[in-house]
């Protein structure tokens, strides 16, 4: 396992912000860490990276203890917190200079042009960070994540605050990290899961809700169909719930109602209903959960 | 710890605050011992620098609380803490690169007054006829001092987010132990007591060794002193993880 955690805790005076959690990520493994904000995603990421300690449990890093091999985990675990602290004053390749050093990189120039390749952050190279706009900044703290190399990235919130272009830039590069390394990343907005992990954990007031992949996720989920129907004029609730199989109907928007029911085929009868009850129906659309609402109900 | 060294003595020898401070040092200090009339070397007619070796631990403890001021406190307050933390480094290691690194920036700043005892030596009669011993008593003495002022000052830094903040901590605590320590020796009533306390003062251990003589007392109490601080201000570091 490259990362295992074990009924870890923190808890911060009177508040447990992680509550006693525990999972397996295996090697080469990209895992979204989806919450709410003040879920305790950062509190578990610091604990992983060893700048808190925990209140209880263990958690390893490639099988070294976070608490006790503090060193050795750091040299194999690349770090991007939360709002991405950089030294506006320091130019690029000073900083990246610096970070190599205090890793003890033995080829530090080497290690520095492959981090600014990897980034692409080649044509600002000589510029100074406080210089850059957001998303170069947001480059510059992933390239000193990855300056040594790290077996495991930990990325806290790494899109936040970039353009949607700049998004898809980022996700382009820490899909192609994720390649050879295991990456833990947190967000708490679902597309970003959708498009780059291969696994995703919620983690909702200190306990985990759910893991799993995302398919597997959605479709426990979806006990329910629903079926949003659109019609040309009112119509009575009623009669909506008395077409067999329908449980529940409520109205949406005017004229447009939302049925759900136990199985798939409640199109087919609303069909018929329609048909007998002589009613125009402009839309008629089966909803599939998203992975939003999962996380909605999830963490609701 | 060499990396956090070198970052330190680059990002002060980058900024303009770090030659306004280096400056201002200089320039009061040639002032005193040169210009102002009173107590300028012309007027002491002795070949020394008394008014330069009385004068400069006052004005340290501006420059070196100035120096440290931002050593930890802006790394608290940009969040960088974060980063550094959590690199192959340890905690003692961090403290000691931006320890060492403001003491040997201090040094640096002293060397320009080298300039004054070597034109005092010429002004002697005959030339070079100068008490070195005390000389580089003095030197010496000051960096010693430097080295307690930067562990006081760093401390000051570990405490707060704020640089103004920690340039008062650091100066009120530095000119305590500097001045009103040594001061309390003269207080009758305090008799024995005030003895004792003056002996903790930074003044009293200063004085000696600016005679010249190298009492290694004097030696161990500087090295204690410092290494409090620095423990001190380990500990206020660590306070994160509580």
């Amino acid at each position: 396992m490259s990362i295992r955690v074990e009924k870890l805790a923190k808890r911060y005076s009177s508040q447990w912000a992680v509550d006693r959690i525990s999972f397996d990520i295996p090697q080469g493994q990209i895992v979204g860490f989806l919450g709410p904000n003040g879920a305790g995603k950062s509190t578990t990421m610091k604990i992983l990276t060893g700048y808190i300690p925990p209140t209880e449990g263990k958690a390893y890093m490639s099988g070294l203890d976070v608490e006790e091999q503090a060193v050795e985990v750091r040299r194999i675990t690349g770090y991007l917190p939360e709002h991405n602290p950089l030294y506006l004053d320091m130019y690029i390749q000073e900083y990246l200079g610096f970070v190599a050093r205090l890793n003890q990189i033995d080829s530090s120039k080497k290690a520095i042009e492959k981090a600014i390749d990897m980034t692409q952050l080649g044509k600002e190279r000589h510029k100074k960070i406080g210089q850059l706009s957001k998303g170069y900044r947001q480059r510059v703290g992933l390239a000193q994540a990855l300056i040594h190399d790290p077996k495991i990235l930990i990325l806290d919130e790494p899109t936040s605050g970039l353009d949607p272009n700049q998004v898809q830039e980022m996700r382009q590069v820490i899909k192609t990290l994720g390649q050879e390394k295991t990456v833990l990343l947190s967000t708490h907005i679902m597309q970003e899961v959708q498009a780059m992990c291969d696994r995703v954990i919620i983690i909702h007031q200190g306990q985990i809700v759910a893991d799993g992949d995302i398919a597997t996720l959605q479709s426990k989920q979806q006990q329910s169909f629903s079926v949003r129907l659109e019609l040309d004029q009112a119509c009575d609730l009623n009669k909506l719930l008395s077409i067999p199989g329908c449980q529940q109907a409520d109205q949406v928007a005017p004229n447009t109602y939302l049925l759900r029911g136990q199985s798939a085929d409640l199109r087919s009868r609303i069909a018929d209903a329609a048909k007998a009850e002589n009613w125009t129906v402009l839309e008629m659309r089966s909803e599939t959960h998203s992975l939003e609402d999962v996380f909605r109900e999830l963490t609701s | 710890m060499y990396a956090i060294f070198l970052k330190e003595i680059r990002s002060f020898l980058g900024s303009l605050i770090g030659y306004i401070v280096m400056g201002v040092f200089l320039l009061l200090s040639g002032l005193f011992t040169w210009f102002i009339e009173g107590n300028n070397v012309f007027d002491l007619g002795m070949a020394g620098l008394p008014t330069l070796f009385g004068l400069a631990p006052y004005m340290l403890i501006f420059l070196v609380s100035a120096v440290t001021m931002r050593s930890l406190s802006e790394e608290k307050r940009l969040g960088t803490l974060e980063t550094l933390t959590t690199r192959p480094v340890s905690d003692l290691g961090i403290i000691m690169g931006k320890y060492l690194a403001a003491v040997a920036l201090i040094a640096i700043s002293l060397i320009p007054t080298l300039f004054y005892a070597y034109s005092v030596a010429q002004l002697a009669t005959p030339a070079g006829n100068i008490d070195y011993g005390a000389l580089w008593g003095s030197y010496f003495g000051l960096i010693l001092l430097s080295a307690c002022y930067a562990s006081i000052g760093l401390f000051a830094s570990s405490t707060t987010d704020n640089q103004i903040v920690s340039l008062i901590i650091s100066m009120v605590l530095s000119l305590f132990f500097f001045e009103v320590l040594s001061l309390m020796g003269d207080i009758e009533w305090l008799d024995r007591i005030g003895k004792s306390l003056e002996w903790f003062s930074l003044n009293f251990h200063y004085e000696s060794i600016s005679r010249g003589v190298l009492d290694t007392r004097d030696l161990l109490f500087f090295g204690s002193f410092a290494a409090l601080f620095i423990a001190l201000t380990k500990t206020q570091f660590e306070s994160r993880k509580w």
